[in-house]
């Protein structure tokens, strides 16, 4: 079975590529690039376009690599303990299953989302190498082995904020999602929305672009700000001509949706402030 | 298969393993690339190239490879060919795929197809679509515009025989080259070593529910150290006339190591550093410290980063009077070495770009104050400067005691 885009998403070749041979050898595949590229969605439509089932575990700062297997409840124990309750002689009733473990058991072949590795202590990746390499890991309090029934397709984000270990690089093919190209964005933008006009499309991405261009911004626009700002002008119905006028105003219509910070909009202010003086 | 390929691509410093070279051999074998080019591109990226500073250099490498096994293939027939239509150059490239309308061959039929053409040719050729030549439409030639033609000679015409590795996109994510103070934030990163020091005085409220919960409900008090990054810098910036040039990548340098480091102390010198060095520039050069002070005031735990060029007349260092300020009693030299023996952890980072610093006589002597201790301010050079910072002195070679 192979990965070729879906009818929301849209691939390059050498993503495609990429997902291919971490499918057919189920090796993990690491996934970086710019923040609004598109990384998480990526495994939400590999298993959609695979029909898999996804389990998705989103890494905080404070996450350790056993939340992800299983958790003892020892607290709900000693509680249950002291209610008289029966559970409490079966140890088992008190592992809560990680992310992992319940794609390990699922029957059928699933995809695994570890969401932001980068998020998680710096040892965090080395402490899953033996589970993603081998799809296995050992319970200590029930002396069991847990081994993956199927291999899943583990696809892992990061967005580059601390180095990953070598030895977890090793076992992983890696992509760069590149900030896209006018052509890919203008597929990506027809794939949300159909019925956009070309005129209103291409006026919007040449500011979107010039914008990206603007040098200092603390937070340049991604993908994803660029298609909530479409979506904005189409509910608003806002005309491809104000936009051009806009450009030699040069301050974007609803420029919200694109400029997240607030001395990235008071720069673009003055900036345009300075070239509406210029034009003069 | 391609153990050549590999070989090259560790010859230009991209860290890649056997384990990896096995992972894309597997990978073939399962059939994930299928014949094109494109494709083998792609999936030996993936699986070899863990880093997109370096996805530069190994398009480098693919493309210098993929050319000489061409060359290779050319000898098949590559002798028949008059040299009158390769004058320009004698390499070929594949251009398949790229314009669907455009008629598609299989490769072995090409050079057939090609055999059997020159046989019916026998003069120079330029335009049209049938004949070998040059700026014609035919498969064969070259600055031609079919798509799945073989190209004989001459830089690329149109473009599209252009292939993804030679478009060098990922050029501005070569670490060697750009640098920006992200950049130089997440090569600093490396420095900070949190550790849990001290006394135990924080209380631990998981670890003590947790313990208590197994103990079985009897209380036990659980206490951690607290955690702090231990890292103390000690930066010392040149600000004298030579370093003009390099300004800008100095305040980046620096802005991005204020932020990085809670205990960082920064001075400024010109040119060397001899028995004084400033605090703030802004204050018009007036308020110095004596470089001993120093010493006394900062134990050798502290890292010491130096940036400067260290481009000056070498008797600026060698000599007592060097100084182009003030008379020093004493040279550089023996104020770097004295530096240098009471921050065991210290590195030079040059903001001159690299191949320059053979030529400069007065880098050459603060390359040998400081053994294998200079690095160019790029993120490769930061990087490698990092690692031996945190690493402990000891790894490294001592500074020499005497000039």
């Amino acid at each position: 079975m192979k990965f070729t885009g879906t009818d929301s998403y849209v691939t390059t070749d050498d993503l495609t590529m990429a997902v291919n041979a971490a499918v057919a050898l189920e090796r993990p595949l690491l996934v970086k690039g710019e923040p609004g590229t598109g990384k998480t969605l990526l495994a939400q439509e590999v298993a959609r376009s695979l029909g898999r089932p996804l389990y998705e575990w989103h890494i905080k700062s404070t996450t350790k690599a056993r939340h992800g297997l299983y958790e003892y409840d020892a607290v709900s124990r000693l509680r249950d303990s002291q209610l008289g309750d029966e559970r409490v002689k079966d140890i088992r009733n008190y592992i809560d299953k990680g992310t992992l473990w319940r794609a390990f058991e699922a029957d059928e072949p699933c995809v695994v989302l570890i969401d932001e590795i980068d998020k998680a202590d710096i040892e965090f990746p080395n402490d899953l190498l033996q589970e993603l390499d081998r799809m296995e890991f050992f319970v200590h309090e029930t002396n069991e082995t847990i081994r993956a029934k199927r291999r899943p397709v583990v696809i892992i984000t990061s967005n580059n904020e601390k180095e990953l270990p070598d030895a977890f690089l090793r076992r992983c093919f890696f992509h760069y999602i590149r900030f896209p190209d006018e052509e890919t964005m203008t597929r990506i933008v027809h794939v949300h929305f159909p019925d956009i006009k070309k005129r209103l499309l291409s006026e919007a991405l040449q500011v979107f672009y010039s914008l990206r261009d603007v040098h200092g911004l603390k937070k340049k626009p991604s993908t994803s700000e660029l298609l909530d700002w479409i979506k904005l002008l189409l509910v608003e119905d806002i005309p491809p001509e104000a936009l051009r006028e806009d450009s030699t105003k040069a301050i974007p219509q609803l420029y919200g949706a694109l400029l997240k910070n607030e001395q990235d909009v008071h720069m673009f202010e003055r900036l345009a402030f300075l070239s509406r003086r210029e034009s003069r | 298969m391609f153990t050549a390929f590999f070989q090259k691509l560790r010859e230009a410093r991209i860290p890649v393993t056997i384990r990896e070279y096995l992972m894309l051999l597997e990978a073939l074998q399962a059939g994930v690339a299928r014949g094109s080019v494109d494709e083998f591109y792609y999936l030996s990226r993936a699986a070899l190239v863990k880093d997109e500073k370096n996805f530069d250099r190994f398009d480098r490498v693919f493309g210098e490879y993929f050319r000489g096994l061409m060359a290779e293939s050319q000898a098949l027939f590559g002798a028949d060919i008059p040299d009158d239509w390769l004058r320009r150059l004698a390499e070929r490239h594949f251009g398949e795929e790229e314009l669907a309308k455009l008629e598609k061959m299989g490769f072995q039929e090409m050079l057939d197809a090609l055999a059997e053409r020159l046989s019916e040719q026998d003069a120079r050729h330029a335009g049209g679509s049938k004949w070998i030549g040059t700026d014609g439409t035919s498969p064969f030639g070259h600055s031609g515009a079919n798509p799945s033609g073989v190209r004989i000679g001459g830089d690329g015409g149109g473009g599209s025989a252009a292939k993804v590795w030679q478009r060098r996109e990922f050029r501005n994510l070569d670490g060697s080259v750009e640098i920006g103070t992200r950049n130089i934030k997440v090569a600093l990163r490396r420095l900070r070593k949190f550790i849990r020091e001290g006394a135990e005085e924080e209380f631990d409220l998981d670890d003590t529910v947790q313990a208590t919960a197994r103990n079985g409900g009897m209380l036990d008090i659980r206490m951690r150290a607290e955690r702090k990054n231990r890292v103390k810098v000690l930066l010392f910036i040149d600000v004298g006339g030579s370093m003009d040039a390099h300004v800008k990548l100095s305040e980046e340098l620096f802005s991005a190591a204020k932020t990085e480091f809670k205990h960082l102390e920064y001075h400024y010198f010109h040119n060397f550093i001899y028995e004084r060095v400033w605090r703030d520039t802004r204050r018009g050069y007036n308020e110095w410290v004596p470089t001993v002070d120093l010493f006394n005031t900062y134990g050798s735990d502290y890292k010491v980063i130096v940036v400067g060029d260290a481009t000056m007349s070498p008797f600026e260092i060698t000599e007592p009077g060097g100084s182009i300020e003030h008379w020093n009693e004493e040279a550089g030299a023996v104020w770097l070495q004295r530096l240098a023996r009471h921050f065991p952890d210290i590195v030079w980072l040059n903001p001159a770009p690299q191949d320059r610093w053979v030529r400069t006589a007065s880098v050459q002597i603060a390359q040998r104050l400081l053994p294998g201790r200079m690095f160019p301010l790029s993120i490769d050079g930061l990087d490698a400067a990092m690692d031996l910072l945190r690493r402990r002195a000891s790894a490294a070679p001592r500074p020499l005691p005497a000039l």
